[in-house]
């Protein structure tokens, strides 16, 4: 077996990107749960720019940004590809990834948010779905065509952390009427075994992101 | 791969450069086409309905967004005078410090550009703090981040060789001091002197008037707002 280590915190989505990843390829590693309230000096050794994770570490070599990590972890493992072959597709495939990363900081307004700036972050959030939806999603099964790839690992948090997060603020942002594909995908999406079995678990999401938001409005006002 | 090439970008944009470098290393003839952002054409809304930006390279009619997403589609593509390394582990070098540039180095910088006071002086930090990572970490022993010869991530860095000079005269803030960034005053003369950039690097001066003018526009506007 392959020396192969993941740096993670629960429940943080980049690093379930990457369990899903190494699961859906039939990759063994050993995990590594980090506080990140006091990161372990090999985190710190091992992504001495960011200071974060996930990073995975194969054969004592670290990987940070999860981007990344999946990039490399479809390298050195090819079985199951979550990236299409064809060289389009691949710019496509990356093209909503980063799609997703760039936009990330829109739902996390609408998480943090309160009266007024909440009102315009929520709007920004369902703009931001419906173009998932129609330009990113289409008329597909999956963000991958009929298998799971890595455009829905990207997306991936749509599913358990959105309604854990709608469920804490009180809005709901990706309504079944509104985002019927979406919601077809998300059900899709947690109905793949590999899937099912790697997701936080819900009741105890909810008091941890509970207690975060009110947190973060507790920075802000101070 | 007989097939038509076409960029559509603007003369002085740091990201439709990217891709003009890339496809000039590799000897790739293409049709450039220069986009008036003010009046974009229907090509580009087209090409590029979600962001409607440039650069955008167009490959036998199929349209490729986002500069380094086009990069690693022209290295897929035409794998001669390789910009990217071959092992994997390196290849997440590199791209690790492609994220960095997009997510890091570069916002900062832009934001130091384009606001003035409190906003800008936290800017200038973050910038620096960028800077500090890139010189100890990017460039340890190497003559470019791409080792002997330029790759990939000296392209995604090309911003800092010309563009951070031209923001440092415009705000009157020196941020890349050679004596605190040594290995990165070298890196931008080693990069500069590359015959292929040094031929297409936008003209300084023409870029000074184009970039101040578009600041003035910037500020006056968010004073308006």
């Amino acid at each position: 077996m392959e020396e192969l280590k993941l740096l993670g915190a629960w429940p943080s989505v980049y690093c379930y990107r990457v369990i899903w990843a190494l699961k859906l390829k039939g990759v063994k590693y050993e995990y590594v749960e980090e506080d990140l309230s006091n990161k372990s000096d090999h985190l710190l050794q091992y992504n001495p720019v960011h200071k974060k994770v996930p990073v995975l570490v194969h054969h004592g070599k670290p990987v940070a940004e999860t981007s990344v990590i999946l990039e490399y972890i479809e390298e050195i493992w090819p079985q199951n590809p979550l990236l299409p072959n064809d060289p389009f597709e691949k710019a496509l495939a990356r093209f909503w990834t980063k799609f997703e990363e760039d936009k990330s900081p829109a739902f996390f307004a609408f998480f943090r948010g309160v009266g007024e700036e909440q009102e315009k972050a929520t709007k920004e959030a369902k703009q931001l779905l419906k173009i998932i939806e129609d330009h990113g999603l289409g008329e597909k099964k999956f963000f991958g065509g009929n298998k799971i790839g890595l455009v829905d690992l990207a997306f991936g948090w749509l599913s358990a952390w959105l309604e854990v997060m709608e469920e804490v603020v009180g809005i709901k942002l990706m309504e079944a009427n509104s985002f019927p594909r979406l919601e077809a995908w998300n059900k899709s999406f947690k109905e793949d075994p590999m899937i099912k079995e790697n997701l936080p678990d819900r009741d105890e999401m909810l008091p941890y992101f509970k207690s975060l938001r009110e947190k973060l409005i507790a920075s802000a006002t101070t | 791969m007989g097939e038509e090439v076409k960029l559509h970008g603007t003369w002085a944009s740091p990201f439709s450069c990217r891709v003009i470098w890339a496809l000039k290393l590799k000897g790739i003839p293409y049709e450039y086409i220069e986009e008036d952002l003010s009046n974009k054409s229907s090509q580009l809304l087209q090409h590029n309905p979600v962001h409607k930006k440039i650069p955008v390279l167009v490959h036998g009619g199929k349209a490729t967004c986002e500069s380094m997403i086009i990069l690693e589609y022209v290295e897929e593509m035409w794998p001669q005078n390789p910009l990217l390394p071959t092992h994997p582990c390196e290849r997440a070098d590199a791209r690790f410090w492609i994220k960095f540039a997009e997510e890091k180095q570069g916002p900062a910088m832009w934001t130091v550009y384009r606001t003035s006071g409190e906003e800008q002086e936290k800017a200038v930090k973050d910038t620096l703090e960028m800077l500090r990572a890139i010189e100890a970490h990017g460039l340890v022993d190497k003559k470019y981040f791409g080792g002997d010869k330029i790759g990939i991530v000296d392209i995604a860095f090309g911003q800092i060789a010309q563009w951070l000079g031209v923001i440092e005269d415009i705000v009157g803030v020196k941020l890349l001091e050679a004596h605190k960034f040594p290995r990165l005053h070298a890196w931008i003369k080693n990069f500069k002197e590359v015959p292929i950039i040094k031929e297409n690097l936008p003209d300084r001066d023409e870029m000074m008037v184009l970039f101040k003018h578009f600041r003035e526009m910037l500020l006056t506007s968010s004073r308006d707002s």
